[in-house]
């Protein structure tokens, strides 16, 4: 016996109202990470990271600047949704909770589109 | 119980070294004198004591989050092999994060 409502049925939705977007990206943007933040703390272990001239030319220079977007947009997705949910679970009261949720995807969203333009200005400073 | 508060302690303070990656990227962006302030920034005692709490957050959130991912793939999920795979993630990270900061911290040219 099912205990979910016919209309719930239906609409194929859980409790929360949305489905399970949130959890297949959570999980598969953790998935992403695992070979991303590997790579990036290698790369980090050999960068001379007071040089700015070598740090720079490693940033733009081959498929670094993709790989490091990619980084960017699935830290800022993951972390998004990881904030969220501890949001929805120690933020009580609509407003407040409605507010920090908002807060917590603008955030992000600065954060993703900030990194991107810092990766795209160095990138194109190699094409110059 | 203790490691999945674990795993969201970890998880926001590594949403904080996120802030700090996208700041020294827009440094490197911006040019060599403000990349020089964020390099130097990173040298000071409480930001090196960040890195390596972020450091170590990432060993633990990561090792954690396979565990998780088995979970959700449906291993691991009795109470005995629930138990062991904690202590092993926990075994794992701390030694992770020692080889990780040896390598990334042991004095070299250009280590932070």
């Amino acid at each position: 016996m099912s205990l979910r409502s016919p209309l719930a049925i239906v609409l194929g939705r859980g409790a929360a109202g949305e489905g399970a977007a949130h959890w297949w990206a959570q999980r598969a943007s953790a998935l992403a990470l695992v070979p991303l933040t590997l790579w990036f703390l290698l790369a980090l272990s050999r960068l001379p990271l007071d040089d700015y001239a070598a740090v720079t030319l490693w940033m733009g220079s081959g498929t670094h600047p993709l790989w490091l977007a990619l980084l960017l947009v699935m830290l800022c997705v993951h972390s998004r949704l990881g904030v969220q949910v501890v949001i929805e679970d120690y933020v009580h009261g609509v407003a407040p909770k409605f507010t920090a949720l908002l807060l917590n995807s603008a955030a992000h969203l600065l954060l993703a589109a900030a990194g991107l333009y810092a990766v795209l200005r160095v990138a194109m400073r190699g094409l110059a | 119980m203790a490691l999945s508060i674990l795993h969201r302690m970890s998880g926001l303070l590594l949403a904080l070294g996120l802030c700090a990656l996208v700041y020294w990227l827009s440094s490197a962006a911006t040019g060599e004198a403000a990349y020089g302030r964020a390099a130097a920034l990173m040298r000071g005692n409480w930001f090196r004591a960040l890195l390596f709490a972020w450091l170590a957050s990432f060993c633990f959130h990561f090792l954690n989050g396979l565990r998780h991912l088995a979970w959700d793939a449906g291993y691991g999920l009795e109470r005995v092999h629930a138990r062991r795979s904690g202590r092993l993630v926990v075994v794992l990270a701390l030694a992770a994060f020692l080889i990780a900061a040896w390598v990334l911290f042991w004095p070299r040219a250009g280590a932070p």
